[in-house]
């Protein structure tokens, strides 16, 4: 019996990148982009364009198409329209099926979500208004410390001790950093303490929801290994991930796919 | 008694509602124009005193609420903060510091004070708001001071406490105003705001029914009489008559739910009055109705005697125990079938924002309801955005949907 091939695709607008995802019969990733523009730039079609290029397939072949995220609204070509954290749970429980909790933190967001035993999202909370530990943050530190975003996990992996980072707001927070920065701080260790602040406030989320193990990490952050070194202290278990782990979102929406 | 206009056709209760709360204001400003005195009221310091003795009231925080809802509330916001109160104020305070310094609004005029009565069962805040208000204006306050119970009841002690402020409350007024109090009237207010206080709880409870016979937010749009005005005969009338449109409603298989009713939700907290256009069109549009809140139903209060009285005003949401706060929610999650809760942390009121997310871990918990959190603010535009709002409204839903899949799913 020759098994049709069904091509569906799935994007993630987010407020900072623009994710897509092409899968084969919801069982395999044959195509992907991520685009480091979001919602209202030329970021969502951009990463549609690659990911089709990266499948090798022409946009007609895509039988169906999810859009998710913030931007999910000015994708017209979507047949359906998702909200990030259900797309986000799917995807997930897609890339680790035993998993009960998934943070995903996200350029302005973050997300903690309870997944039940069959694999649905149950419940979740987000953090407020503040953009305190969320991948912004972390793009704002790493601009004033002059390392590459991508860096800040080995940085963090060379640290003998973590600066106390007290601030909480974005803005202080980077103040906080230059002035540790001319009283001559290690950088590795202000990595550290940047992690550890990000940490501190995602654990007050998850605590705030119940942590049920195990725990996984999507979102573009989760692959800051030092972010996740700092939660895995914070929160006294094991968090996994995976190196797909931010294409959650885009996973989500592509398996979501009708019928 | 069902009243009628002109051409002799049935006056809607929404719209007698409407006009009984136009009509406390222009009395009052036609009381200050014949030279009386009238003062600026706390939403739920015992109007008993006041209608008793005719004495006419404006209520700040109705004020900035329609304010707010009218669009005004950035505006008069920054305007406060100019004057140098921080942002971090209440926004209800906030426009009323404004209102009170420019003394006139383009969106609605109140007059201004004579002397103030401030109750702190719902904010302890209040009182600093009306004491800086005594201080600029010069004129006399009066506080009743109602403390949060730390019971589940009212107790002996604390009912002592709230009359002797009450009674010393009333030889104040009369002081102020030169006008007197009359025992009988008294007890007529009373029976006519129990009256009022029941209708309005009943038409409330018709949100028991699925569908509901009415949108939730008409219970924001309705509840300004039950604190305005609800010791007077027409908003007890007007009550009723509602009660019987719902009844009537449910009888015949209508609603004023525009759409069709697919989840029922429990909506937490003091209406975002910037917003009330976009959050009502967004959750109509999801299907979203409201048929639980506590918050338009706290202004109705039971009691058969004086004593009970003092206590009814310790029952108030903030004034409440929490353990209280939790099972008025509980019970009418359960009572009203709801499917989730909205929960809305609301930047200008710390008092009530402060138990939220206990209250939500206990909702969950009690009523085995998915809830969502969003931020805002009661009267304050630039604390919501409305991206946020949307996409933790669809999360929920999804959530939802899920729930009745599966609870469909055991069923069959």
């Amino acid at each position: 019996m020759v098994v049709k091939k069904i091509y569906t695709m799935g994007i993630d607008i987010g407020s900072t990148t623009s994710k897509t995802v092409i899968m084969l019969n919801k069982k395999e990733i044959v195509g992907q982009a991520v685009i480091p523009v979001g919602t209202g730039t030329s970021g969502p079609l951009r990463s549609i364009e690659a990911a089709l290029k990266s499948a090798g397939i022409a946009r007609e072949e895509v039988s169906f198409t999810v859009a998710t995220g913030y931007g999910r609204n000015s994708i017209r070509q979507a047949q359906l329209k998702l909200s990030e954290l259900s797309c986000h749970a799917k995807g997930a429980v897609w890339l680790y099926p035993p998993v009960r909790t998934v943070i995903d933190i996200g350029g302005q967001d973050i997300k903690v979500m309870s997944i039940s035993e069959d694999g649905k999202l149950q419940n979740f909370v987000m953090n407020d208004k503040c953009a305190a530990g969320t991948g912004r943050f972390l793009e704002v530190m790493a601009r004033v410390l002059e390392a590459r975003l991508s860096d800040l996990g080995e940085l963090d992996a060379r640290a003998k001790n973590y600066v106390e980072i007290s601030s909480t707001c974005t803005v202080f927070a980077e103040s906080e950093v230059i002035s540790r920065l001319s009283q001559g701080a290690d950088i590795c260790d202000l990595v550290a303490g940047i992690h550890r602040s990000v940490a501190v406030r995602v654990a007050a989320l998850a605590n705030r929801l119940g942590v049920v193990e195990p725990v996984f990490i999507t979102g573009g952050v989760s692959l800051n290994s030092g972010v996740i070194r700092a939660l895995e202290a914070e929160l006294g278990v094991r968090v996994w991930t995976d190196a797909r782990a931010n294409l959650a979102g885009a996973i989500g929406a592509a398996l979501s796919a009708r019928p | 008694m069902t009243e009628k206009n002109t051409s002799g056709e049935k006056i809607p209760a929404k719209q007698r509602l409407k006009e009984i709360a136009e009509k406390v204001t222009r009395e009052a400003w036609e009381a200050k124009k014949r030279g009386e005195k009238i003062g600026w009221c706390a939403s739920n310091f015992p109007q008993e005193i006041t209608t008793t003795m005719g004495i006419p009231v404006v209520y700040p925080e109705n004020h900035a609420a329609a304010v707010g809802a009218k669009g005004g509330g950035q505006r008069m916001c920054e305007y406060a903060e100019s004057m140098g109160y921080s942002s971090d104020l209440c926004s209800y305070s906030c426009i009323n510091f404004a209102f009170t310094d420019i003394g006139e609004c383009q969106e609605l005029n109140i007059p201004l004070p004579d002397f103030l009565l401030c109750c702190n069962n719902i904010c302890n805040c209040m009182i600093k708001w009306y004491e800086n208000l005594a201080f600029k204006l010069d004129i006399p306050l009066l506080l009743i001071d109602i403390p949060r119970l730390s019971n589940f009841t009212c107790d002996d002690d604390r009912i002592r406490y709230i009359r002797a402020q009450f009674d010393d409350c009333i030889l104040k007024l009369q002081e102020i105003t030169g006008k007197t109090w009359d025992e009988e009237k008294f007890k007529k207010v009373m029976d006519i705001s129990l009256r009022s206080s029941k209708a309005w709880l009943k038409a409330v409870d018709y949100a028991k029914y699925v569908p509901s016979p009415y949108s939730g937010f008409d219970i924001f749009n309705n509840m300004a009489v039950a604190c305005v005005a609800r010791g007077t005969e027409e908003a007890a009338e007007a009550f009723e008559q509602l009660a019987e449109e719902y009844e009537a409603n449910v009888k015949n298989g209508i609603t004023t739910f525009k759409g069709e009713e697919k989840y029922r939700v429990l909506f937490e907290g003091i209406a975002c009055w910037a917003y009330l256009g976009f959050t009502y069109r967004t959750l109509r549009d999801f299907g979203i109705n409201i048929t639980s809140t506590i918050y338009g139903p706290a202004f109705s209060f039971l009691y058969q005697n004086v004593d009970e009285l003092m206590a009814a005003y310790s029952y108030v949401p903030n004034c409440n125990c929490f353990e209280r706060e939790v099972e008025l929610r509980v019970k009418d999650a359960i009572a009203k079938k709801v499917d989730g809760a909205i929960i809305h942390m609301n930047r200008s009121c710390k008092n009530w924002s402060g138990k939220l997310y206990e209250l939500e871990r206990q909702l969950r918990l009690q009523a085995g309801i998915p809830t969502v959190v969003f931020d805002g603010d009661q009267c304050d535009p630039r604390a919501f955005s409305e991206a946020q709002f949307i996409t933790r409204i669809k999360a929920l839903i999804e959530i939802m949907e899920e729930n009745r899949r599966k609870k469909e799913e055991l069923n069959e």
